[in-house]
């Protein structure tokens, strides 16, 4: 291949050797004091991590250690109880599922739509516009004990009036991780490349055609990895549901309109009582939780990956 | 259909001085002219599908283009060429209201289509759309399957007919149907670009238009993808009326019936700059024995 490129006499093949051995020095030498200042950073970035995962290590290690020996079934196919042999997750468990199916069912319309009038309809340079995101991003910060109470004084309470119910529950916490999918979306429908849009619009679709048969089925894996996270982050919300009367001990199965409890305010329950095997109930019912929320966030990253679509 | 094209003809009488045009006759043996380009058929009609009378384009209260005035024929490949920045694809943009979906954007001047003002008050850009489809300069497939992305058009549009067929048609139409025949329901993503910029012409044949817009078809594409489309640009003109912006005077040379020269223009303090249209004639006069130094001086790249 390099037939012509070879030296021909020894003479050429010792310059030729100088000059690579020049080369490969050049090129493999690194400052001494680059080394070093790589070295320093890399090893504080590997400690931020390390904190991060210690702490999450702790808490699964503990529990592991603490509630191995309730790990079972029996943790969620028994209902509470104030036995602690007797005591499982199960309605806490279906009283979480309520809440949950209620949630999705105002939370992806909700979140959705508004996402699509900021992105599609909204005009950015407008200050109302720009109020509007400004506060989304800060309502995903207030503390979810404020929500909470908002739920027992707007929804639980007058003027909605509806009780300490499955539908107070969902619509507090719906509420809650509003800003999450809101913001989601919106990142979803801003990834959609403007020329899909030129495209649609060009054959003489409406805006509203263009939104619905272009815009949101590509954004629809973003979307739904947005309501996935926001609803794993629902289910282990324990502060808002305290002032809207979850019931702590509910010897019944919760349906959806009757009084409710779920499994971090079961948990909690058991973690406040004196004998030592409701504290390794709590520690099982803990681990079921963060498997829970392990398989859910993983699913979205699976989907997030597997359908998101490269432009 | 047919109200229109009579009213067209009265206005082709009305104004007969362009559409002659004053072309040398005899082609330039340097001028490479496909077979079925260029020829007499195509040529001789008279009948303007646009008529633009002194057309500005702002973006922003800053001009982009200015006081074009220009004849687009029916069955023609008109081209526009000019270097950067002197607003072919504002202009273009212009013919079916894309620059509608730009909120700064503001047109002035009268544009005609077939002696209607396009920019009437009682026009609805929806409707210039349906009937004056783009191609763009980066082949922009739907992410759905080959047949989704033609169907999507009719569908919208609520075409009647049997699906199948009018995607068969048009992929035909656009020399497509025997590469993709055997996967119609694969994502388009997976075609190569001159066949991604093939679909996306097909898809603006289904929904059946009357001019088609090109801005650069082919400026993202290899050499074959582009002699693919152009050649299919001999063919769809026997149909359609074809408006091509292109960086390429080969390609303006090769494709086009009439070419339309645009440069950049500045004011005086050389604060804006917009384009303007230098010449405006047949393609083989401007490349052949062009009326203006500055056309001359382009097409034989002095400049540019």
């Amino acid at each position: 291949m390099a037939s012509g490129l070879e030296p021909k006499t020894a003479r050429a093949e010792m310059a030729m050797a100088g000059a690579r051995g020049v080369t490969s020095e050049m090129m493999s030498k690194q400052p001494r004091k680059d080394v070093i200042r790589n070295t320093i950073f890399g090893s504080i970035l590997l400690l931020t991590i390390a904190v991060a995962l210690a702490g999450l290590g702790l808490l699964i290690g503990k529990n592991l250690v603490d509630g191995a020996s309730r790990l079972n079934l029996d943790l969620i196919t028994h209902n509470n109880s104030s036995n602690p042999e007797e005591a499982g997750l199960r309605n806490g468990l279906i009283g979480t599922l309520w809440i949950m199916f209620f949630v999705v069912v105002m939370l992806v319309p909700l979140g959705v739509g508004a996402a699509i009038f900021l992105e599609e309809y909204g005009n950015r340079s407008s200050r109302l516009i720009r109020l509007i995101e400004v506060n989304i991003q800060n309502l995903a910060a207030v503390p979810s004990i404020i929500y909470g109470l908002l739920g027992l004084a707007f929804i639980a309470r007058a003027p909605l009036d509806l009780g300490y119910v499955v539908i107070t529950a969902s619509m507090t916490l719906t509420l809650l991780v509003l800003p999450v999918v809101i913001l989601a979306s919106r990142e979803a429908i801003r990834a959609v490349p403007a020329s899909i849009r030129e495209g649609s619009m060009a054959l003489g679709a409406t805006k509203w055609q263009t939104i619905r048969r272009q815009v949101l089925p590509a954004s629809v894996p973003g979307i739904v990895t947005g309501v996935i996270l926001a609803l794993s982050r629902a289910i282990g919300e324990t502060a808002p549901l305290i002032p809207l009367g979850a019931a702590t001990f509910l010897t019944f199965t919760p349906g959806p309109f009757t009084e409710f409890t779920a499994m971090p305010i079961t948990v909690f329950t058991w973690v406040k009582q004196p004998q030592p095997e409701f504290q390794t109930l709590a520690a099982a019912g803990v681990l079921f939780m963060i498997a829970v929320l392990v398989v859910m966030n993983s699913f979205a990253i699976w989907l997030r990956n597997r359908y998101e679509q490269s432009w | 259909m047919s109200e229109t094209v009579t009213q067209d003809e009265r206005r082709t009488d009305e104004r007969p001085s362009d559409a002659a045009g004053d072309g040398t006759a005899g082609a330039h043996p340097a001028i490479a002219v496909r077979p079925g380009f260029q020829d007499a058929a195509s040529s001789a009609n008279t009948e303007k599908v646009f008529e633009l009378r002194g057309i500005s384009v702002f973006y922003a209260d800053v001009p982009a283009v200015r006081d074009i005035s220009m004849d687009v024929f029916k069955n023609h490949v008109t081209a526009l060429i000019g270097p950067s920045g002197c607003g072919k694809s504002t202009l273009i943009r212009c013919l079916n209201r894309m620059n509608d979906l730009i909120p700064t954007a503001r047109v002035e001047g009268e544009l005609l289509y077939h002696g209607q003002d396009l920019y009437g008050p009682r026009v609805d850009p929806i409707q210039v759309r349906k009937l004056i489809g783009m191609v763009f300069q980066k082949p922009n497939p739907f992410p759905k399957s080959i047949y989704d992305n033609i169907a999507f058009g009719p569908k919208v549009l609520g075409m009647d007919g049997d699906m199948d067929e009018i995607v068969e048609r048009a992929l035909r139409s656009a020399a497509l149907w025997d590469e993709v025949k055997d996967r119609l329901n694969e994502n388009a993503y997976g075609m190569s670009g001159g066949q991604q910029q093939r679909l996306c012409i097909a898809r603006c044949i289904a929904v059946q238009p009357d001019v088609i817009l090109m801005d650069e078809p082919c400026s993202a594409l290899d050499p074959i993808s582009t002699g693919k489309i152009e050649d299919l640009m001999a063919e769809l003109k026997r149909e359609f009326s074809i408006v091509i912006v292109t960086h390429n005077m080969q390609q303006a040379a090769r494709v086009s019936d009439r070419t339309a020269f645009l440069m950049v223009e500045l004011d005086a303090d050389e604060k804006h700059r917009w384009g303007r249209i230098v010449e405006y004639d047949q393609t083989e006069k401007i490349f052949t024995n062009p009326s203006d130094s500055r056309t001359e001086d382009y097409v034989t790249g002095k400049v540019g």
